[in-house]
């Protein structure tokens, strides 16, 4: 849910339903990392409440392209992640299976 | 530092830090009473940090792709260890917060008890039989709402039959591996006020359509549980005959449902000798050291000095940095993006799975960020 101005696409607020710190934080750092923002921040206003508030300000681009490119980014830093840990324990197997032979 | 005149300072290459700025963004600094450096959100991880000087501090993919490096140390049925070069602390700790609270498993949640005439109350043996981890790959297993029957694809029956005789005067352990799965489900019949059709199966609790016997996964490889946990005792006499239903869930609701019996990571400790440090001082070091990462080698002219042996093994501990004046010999650094992974798995999925599955649910939720706002 986004609450930003319609004059002003580039600095808005989303607020993710059902979303914790694991979320938040890594949009946050895969933001940062982003040349087009200027801000970026998020805050969780009740911890029993299921609730997080991301702010964005952006160098002119529309906040919500940003964010969606941001989470693409964090989507391909994950999918990297897990090919190469795929890699690394199937190396190890084999590496181990030829050692015990 | 020593001073040096700004004409005589290095020139750098093209993007690189001088050391000093090297340091302070890629370490943290133990210091004798507390770290610093630690947050990386002390104003250095926006990609515009270090312009003035021209350098791009911001993450591009390609330079991740290029640095990101994974090394599995130890790998076992139940625990392993690897390292994760190049990654930042926000989304290690992603991973390790989804491991511990995101990752679904099975576990027993609804307890019909026939018989119980043990000392252990009912919700208490209902609340140890949850506590049991299922050896189960939830994966072939969906999730259970309020409104669906318990059936075949969503529940997993165990049985509970045990008593003890009074004859024979001892008392008897009731262990995790004498519950009984039974690929039929229910055995216990519903109360119907209509019992019209005699020839017709009775109804139970669960509505199993085929058994769970014959999908492929299960047919010579029977669900079983952790083996030996002490569910309860009983005295001659005493018996209990319950049924135990399991469903899948998240360790976010009840800490039953949690794979893992633990996952943590700690970053990488790096320990560097500021001065060379010889003789009488050099074995001071070595012997202060609960955790043998000092070594002596002996460097010629019956000169010994002290050397890194094992960085690795440090806990930073600071025994070596605690007396006056060791702080200038010895430098105790974390080094930011390298980080030791331990992940201890409860037996229902192994390790390496585990981690996979966790990486799949962050990109999961991203992606549902995205769909939401488009």
């Amino acid at each position: 849910m986004e609450h930003g101005s319609y004059q002003d696409q580039s600095a808005s607020t989303f607020s993710l339903a059902d979303e914790d710190h694991t979320l938040a934080n890594s949009l946050r750092f895969a933001l940062n990392q982003d040349p087009r923002v200027a801000v970026c921040g998020y805050s969780i206003p009740h911890p029993s409440e299921a609730l997080v508030n991301i702010r964005v300000q952006t160098t002119g681009d529309p906040a919500k392209e940003v964010l969606k490119d941001s989470c693409q980014d964090l989507m391909m830093i994950c999918q990297h992640v897990r090919s190469t840990f795929d890699e690394a324990v199937a190396d190890f197997k084999n590496n181990r299976g030829s050692e015990s032979e | 530092m020593p001073k040096v005149s700004l004409w005589d300072l290095p020139d750098l290459p093209q993007n690189q830090l001088p050391p000093h700025l090297q340091l302070q963004k890629t370490r943290v600094v133990c210091n004798n009473d507390a770290p610093t450096n630690v947050r990386s959100t002390e104003n250095i991880t926006y990609s515009g940090a270090y312009a003035a000087i021209g350098v791009d501090n911001s993450l591009r993919l390609d330079e991740f792709r290029k640095n990101f490096k994974v090394k599995v140390i130890k790998l076992s049925e139940e625990d392993m260890e690897f390292d994760l070069i190049g990654i930042d602390a926000s989304i290690a700790n992603a991973f390790r917060r989804i491991l511990i609270s995101e990752v679904p498993t099975m576990a027993i949640e609804k307890v019909l008890v026939a018989n119980s005439s043990t000392v252990v109350q009912d919700e208490v043996l209902a609340h140890r039989l949850g506590l049991i981890p299922i050896k189960v790959d939830p994966r072939l297993f969906d999730y259970m709402s309020e409104n669906d029957v318990p059936n075949e694809k969503n529940t997993i029956v165990f049985k509970l039959d045990f008593k003890c005789e009074r004859k024979s005067g001892e008392r008897r352990t009731v262990y995790s591996h004498d519950l009984k799965w039974l690929p039929f489900g229910s055995e216990y019949v519903l109360s119907t006020e209509n019992s019209s059709d005699p020839t017709s199966k009775p109804k139970t609790y669960t509505s199993f359509t085929s058994s769970q016997d014959s999908l492929p996964e299960f047919s010579n490889n029977p669900i079983t549980v952790t083996p030996g946990i002490i569910i309860s005792k009983l005295a001659p006499g005493q018996e209990i005959e319950l049924e135990a239903h399991a469903v899948k869930g998240l360790g976010k609701t009840h800490a039953k449902w949690s794979p893992v019996a633990t996952a943590w990571y700690r970053m990488l400790p790096e320990v560097v000798l500021l001065q060379d440090i010889e003789d009488e001082d050099a074995q001071k070091l070595v012997n202060k050291c609960p955790v043998n990462v000092f070594d002596i080698e002996d460097v010629g002219k019956g000169v010994k000095r002290a050397t890194v042996a094992r960085p690795r093994a440090c806990t930073l501990c600071r025994e070596c940095i605690r007396e006056p004046g060791w702080e200038e010999k010895v430098a105790l650094r974390r080094v930011k993006d390298h980080f030791i992974f331990t992940i201890e798995s409860t037996g229902a999925l192994p390790p390496e799975v585990l981690f996979s599955e966790a990486v799949k649910i962050l990109e999961d939720k991203c992606e549902s960020v995205i769909t939401e706002l488009s």
